[in-house]
């Protein structure tokens, strides 16, 4: 085999690293591999380079299908482009199909592309669990525990031995006395529990589009948090001039309309974290996501006093996710690299659009904290 | 070369097997080069589909990019490649180590069928070569007709080419200007192959005095014969003609690619590493023209041969199972092979009635035409001339009826702003057609032609973009623009609309501008 794809491989990878050809930077894109959690269809993040070439601007111009229903019917499925265009013919037969993908799986592919490192767990782990392990053998117990190969096993050195054993006719059978069980023992393992704390901004200038950057972000996150975390549970936060908590759905539908203050969302979630998650059993982690539009200078000032005091000391990470819009002024961020640049317990991360996803949780969870 | 490019040869079960399938194939009717298989580990696999089924090509990194989306999607279990065959004399089709032997006989009965499509079908003649490794002008093909496709050695040569000029000019010069050559590689003229070689440039001819030719009249009816205004028409008529020719070129003209390779101030190894892409691009153009039918009758006789006499009873199941995978129209979607397929049997079946020709075409009732059969056993003739003759244009144009849209239920869908979805939009027959045909015509490519290689009397190029309704992609635009120049070295632009107003978009060098055109 005398192929060179690892060379081209290579200079790809250098590419996509930003080694060489910066030119190339801005086509680079994530996405496209498409995987299935459950219900859900996700796409596993891997490096792309668009070459620019002519070609049509609008993406949903349709196409032809096939199945039942009457016009005016919602098409099954994820939007995708019709079969219009494409390198057909490349070669002849590359059938795509659909597997379920675990979280688990997930997280570890994202894990793998990003170069997440493994969270360093800080020695909050003092919740003990006990579990059973199988770990030997033995010559009594349940017969359902029964070691059927080990059994065999003695059966055949037991007929070796007494010379009953005929190479001719391989026939063993075991007596009581080969009967051998698995045996376990229990062991105690550290637990350790993690709480995320989400909490957004949903004031009129966060659009669906912000919205939707918030979920598919959050999502990855759970997703890698899980991995590493056995207990996860997560909290949901919704501010505009006040705060309240709300259930996962409500915080993705919710749109209100006027101010925004953002330390009334910094107070519940202290008040949240206080009252149930105990800082020596909890691993907390804390996003807050907002378009950067405060009401007041003052108001800011109180966030970061709180930050300062209550929050940062009690989280393992606190990280705040500024999305793009088109109303907001974006000063949170700069105040907050102002006033608390050097604490490295606080992660900022600012999203442009939807291809900023990737590189925003790289800034999140790449620190291993 | 040896016979094996990858010196991998078959095992013996699937030697045996595979001329067994050969030889059903033969006996069905097909014609296909003979055909040398060779089997892959996934990896190998993967590897050669990065290439595009090439062991050898130039050096690049869009293949090291296609390499990880293939290797990725296969480790993850999203996909893998069953085959993969290539259009060369003689064929190569490679099999994937570790399938059943089911799965191997199927491939091989499906790539049987592929090559007797690219030896038969006509639009693939476009891909045959002198013995000097030139594409030949396929009008021009002698009878016997036994063409040469050694591709596979073509591309070696390309690779071979590439590798000296990077080893003289260096990776990144050479690399950048293959990646300003990719930005243009679909402004080729798919049909160029079958339309001739462009007219030779004109002998000059002496600029005469215009004049316009008059009817004989007595001088009284002169007035009347000859009509001033008609006159002066014709002279403006003249002087257009005229102008048109000092224009250069003189009509537009669709291969982009071949314009700057006569006329752009290259230099010689770029002109070199532009024909390779030129070339390289045209060879994929009859897999993209055919891709529905090219499919659909591999699909076809793969079934036919499977099910009538390869497969055992033990067999059966496992290949319904991998062939309904292969044949499933996913939420919604319609999947080329199933469309191939369904059209190729509902084409025999029509030539087998008799269900063709003026009298059903005028039959207007129902009833009378679905029991319409009048025993011709035309089908098997017919789609094997089907094969030879049409691509997929065509293949929808002549053979998509109204009986067939509403037996598959096809429909058209739309984006709908209101509800932020795609909907179903319309069963209307001549809806669906229309769309498909849009689909496939120039690839879901724009039409773009080289308008003037001196506008504005300054030695820029001027493209056109043919709208058809659809606006170009701006920013890419300007990128292919940018790349455009590279080559031009004077300033382009192309004239298109955008948002219903007719604009310039250009790029001089250093700066992107539109501009209304009026």
């Amino acid at each position: 085999m005398s192929l060179k794809i690892d060379q081209d491989h290579n200079r790809f990878r250098a590419i996509v690293r930003g080694r060489i050809r910066q030119n190339l930077k801005k086509y680079i894109s994530h996405g496209e591999l498409i995987g299935r959690k459950g219900k859900d269809v996700v796409s596993i993040p891997i490096p792309q380079i668009d070459i620019p070439r002519f070609r049509f601007g609008e993406k949903q111009t349709g196409g032809t299908g096939q199945g039942d229903g009457e016009p005016g019917d919602p098409l099954g499925g994820q939007e995708q482009e019709g079969d219009g265009t494409g390198k057909a013919g490349k070669d002849a037969g590359d059938h795509v199909l659909e597997v379920d993908v675990t979280l688990e799986e997930l997280a570890s592919i994202l894990g793998e592309e990003l170069a997440l490192p493994d969270i360093e767990n800080r020695g909050k782990s003092k919740i003990i669990s006990a579990k059973d392990r199988f770990t030997g053998i033995r010559r009594v117990g349940p017969e359902s525990l029964r070691h059927f190969k080990r059994t065999y096993r003695e059966a055949l050195k037991r007929m070796v031995a007494s010379g009953t054993f005929n190479p001719d006719r391989p026939v063993v059978i075991p007596m009581p006395d080969d009967k051998r069980y698995r045996s376990w023992k229990t062991q105690s393992e550290p637990v350790a529990n993690a709480v995320i704390i989400y909490m957004m901004d949903v004031s009129g200038s966060m659009g669906d589009e912000q919205k939707e950057i918030v979920r598919i972000e959050s999502f990855w996150i759970d997703a890698w948090l899980q991995s590493q975390y056995k207990g996860l549970e997560t909290r949901y936060i919704i501010h505009d001039a006040t705060a309240r908590e709300v259930d996962r759905d409500t915080f993705f539908r919710t749109r209100e309309s006027g101010g925004t203050m953002i330390s009334s969302a910094y107070k519940l979630c202290n008040q949240i974290v206080s009252d149930h998650y105990p800082v020596d059993e909890w691993n907390i982690y804390p996003f807050h996501f907002s378009d950067g539009d405060n009401w007041s200078m003052d108001d800011t000032m109180v966030c970061v006093e709180l930050l300062k005091k209550e929050l940062l000391p009690r989280s393992n990470m606190f990280a705040y996710g500024q999305v793009e819009s088109p109303y907001g002024s974006g000063q949170f961020i700069k105040d907050l690299r102002n006033h608390l640049g050097e604490d490295d317990r606080l992660v900022v991360s600012e999203i442009h659009d939807r291809d900023g996803i990737m590189g925003s949780i790289k800034d999140f969870l790449g620190k291993g904290k | 070369m040896s016979e094996f490019a990858l010196k991998t040869e078959l095992p013996k079960y699937l030697r045996d097997q595979q001329q067994s399938i050969e030889k059903i194939a033969r006996d069905f009717g097909l014609d296909p080069f003979p055909t040398v298989f060779e089997i892959l580990t996934y990896d190998q696999m993967n590897e050669l589909a990065a290439y595009g089924g090439f062991p050898t090509r130039y050096p690049h990194w869009r293949f090291g990019m296609e390499y990880e989306q293939l290797a990725k999607s296969y480790e993850y279990g999203l996909s893998k490649i069953y085959e993969m065959v290539i259009n060369n004399t003689p064929a190569y089709a490679y099999l994937l180590e570790g399938n059943s032997v089911t799965d191997q006989k199927l491939v091989m009965a499906h790539v049987f069928a592929h090559v007797d499509f690219f030896k038969n079908n006509y639009a693939f003649r476009a891909t045959d070569l002198d013995a000097g490794g030139r594409i030949l002008d396929p009008i021009r093909t002698q009878q016997p007709y036994e063409p040469n496709r050694r591709w596979i050695d073509k591309m070696a040569n390309h690779g071979a080419r590439i590798r000296r000029h990077i080893e003289r000019y260096g990776i990144s010069r050479v690399e950048d200007f293959i990646d300003n050559c990719l930005s243009l590689d679909n402004l080729i003229d798919p049909w160029q192959r079958f339309t001739g070689e462009p007219e030779a440039a004109r002998e000059g001819e002496d600029e005469e005095a215009i004049e316009v030719p008059r009817l004989r009249a007595k001088p009284y009816m002169e007035s009347f014969i000859n009509p001033a205004e008609y006159l002066e028409e014709q002279r403006k008529k003249i002087e257009q003609q005229r102008e048109k020719r000092k224009r250069f070129p003189e009509n537009s003209q669709r291969d982009v690619l071949l314009f700057l390779l006569e006329n752009a101030p290259l230099e010689p190894w770029e002109h070199d590493v532009l024909a390779i892409l030129r070339e390289e691009a045209l060879y994929f153009v009859p897999q993209m023209q055919t891709k529905i039918m090219n499919e659909g009758w591999a699909t076809y006789w793969h079934s036919r041969m499977m099910t009538e006499k390869v497969l055992g009873a033990d067999e059966i199941i496992d290949y319904a199972d991998n062939a309904s995978g292969v044949l499933a129209t996913s939420k919604g979607r319609l999947n080329p092979y199933k469309l191939g397929v369904e059209l190729y049997r509902h084409i025999e079946d029509r030539w087998n009635k008799g269900q063709f020709g003026k009298d059903w075409e005028e039959c207007n009732d129902y009833e009378v035409k679905r029991h319409w059969d009048m025993r011709l056993g035309l089908g098997a003739s017919k789609i094997l001339e089907v094969r030879r003759l049409y691509h997929d244009v065509t293949f929808i144009d002549e053979f998509l009826t109204p009986e067939f849209c509403i037996e598959h239920k096809l429909f058209t869908y739309a984006w709908s702003t209101r509800n932020g979805r795609f909907e179903i939009d319309s069963r209307e027959f001549l809806a669906i057609k229309e769309k498909l045909l849009t689909q496939l015509t120039n690839f879901g490519n724009p039409f773009i032609y080289v308008e003037d290689a001196n506008h504005k009397n300054r030695g820029e190029l001027l493209l056109r973009h043919d709208h058809q309704g659809v606006d170009l992609r701006h920013d890419y635009a300007q990128e292919a623009l940018r790349a455009l120049f590279r080559a031009w070295k004077r300033p382009v632009c192309i004239a298109t609309l955008s948002d219903g107003r007719a604009v310039h978009i250009r790029f001089d060098g250093k700066d992107h501008s539109t501009e209304d055109n009026v």
